[in-house]
């Protein structure tokens, strides 16, 4: 089962500098192990230690984010074009404060 | 300060010290940090990949309507990259004003971070008749300011 993923330039020190990587997997979760164990330390810049997204990221599931579709749990089929995009906010609000702000 | 040899903008270790930009678009940056004033603005100039050339700049609405943070929209954000795509272009320039205090990265800012190709340009709005703007390089957590040459007539504005 064949998922194209395109990575972003922050993440392409992972995959050899490729911009466009191939997985698997019958969820998102599932997909992100399968690149984890191609791509050494993948996982961690996609899902937080407590096992949730992680806040600097968005993940698309064949143009929808990832958010809406049930996150990690999200549903994947052959075929399916997932996109990475580090998420762009800041501002001069603290970074708890912010993250809390985020809802994510 | 010297300039860094420009190579095609996609190491990590290649920062440049200076960003050059078009005065039209500095002050179109400003007119919107201005316009959104007291809420924070943010956008993002594409250029040419590897060319560090910042030509088409793209008002992003700020998803957080804030005064102290800032959020792309993620689906517009997705519109936006994927056309950067189509062009060959890449963000050259990611911006955002600080309405309150100066233009200089939070540690907000800094966390979220995640284009270690772009020049961070942030712009202060504090003072009513006067805007403080500065240009960085983000790349892992370490900030380094570098210097803006503003020139005229790189791009038709």
């Amino acid at each position: 089962m064949a998922i194209e993923v395109r990575v972003p330039t922050i993440l392409r020190s992972y995959t050899g500098g490729a911009k466009i990587v191939e997985g698997s997997g019958e969820s998102l979760s599932a997909l992100i192990d399968d690149l984890d164990a191609k791509h050494n330390g993948f996982k961690g810049r996609l899902i937080t230690p407590e096992g949730g997204l992680h806040k600097f990221v968005n993940i698309y599931v064949n143009d929808e984010d990832v958010r809406f579709l049930g996150a990690l749990d999200a549903k994947l089929s052959d075929g399916d074009s997932i996109t990475i995009l580090p998420a762009v906010a800041g501002g001069a609000l603290g970074f708890v404060a912010a993250a809390a702000l985020l809802g994510r | 300060m010297s300039v860094a040899t420009l190579g095609d903008g996609k190491s990590h270790g290649n920062v440049k010290s200076v960003l050059t930009i078009d005065s039209a678009i500095v002050d179109a940056i400003v007119a919107h940090a201005r316009r959104d004033h007291p809420d924070e603005a943010c956008g993002v100039v594409a250029g040419p990949i590897g060319s560090d050339l910042p030509t088409r700049l793209i008002e992003m609405d700020n998803a957080a309507r804030s005064m102290t943070f800032y959020e792309f929209d993620s689906m517009e954000q997705l519109r936006v990259w994927r056309e950067m795509d189509d062009n060959d272009e890449e963000p050259v320039v990611i911006y955002h004003s600080h309405t309150a205090t100066e233009a200089y990265p939070s540690r907000t800012d800094i966390s979220f971070a995640g284009e270690p190709g772009a020049h961070y340009v942030l712009v202060s709005t504090r003072e009513p008749d006067s805007e403080e703007i500065r240009s960085f390089r983000i790349v892992d957590g370490v900030v380094t300011e570098e210097e803006i040459n503003i020139v005229d007539a790189t791009v038709d504005a």
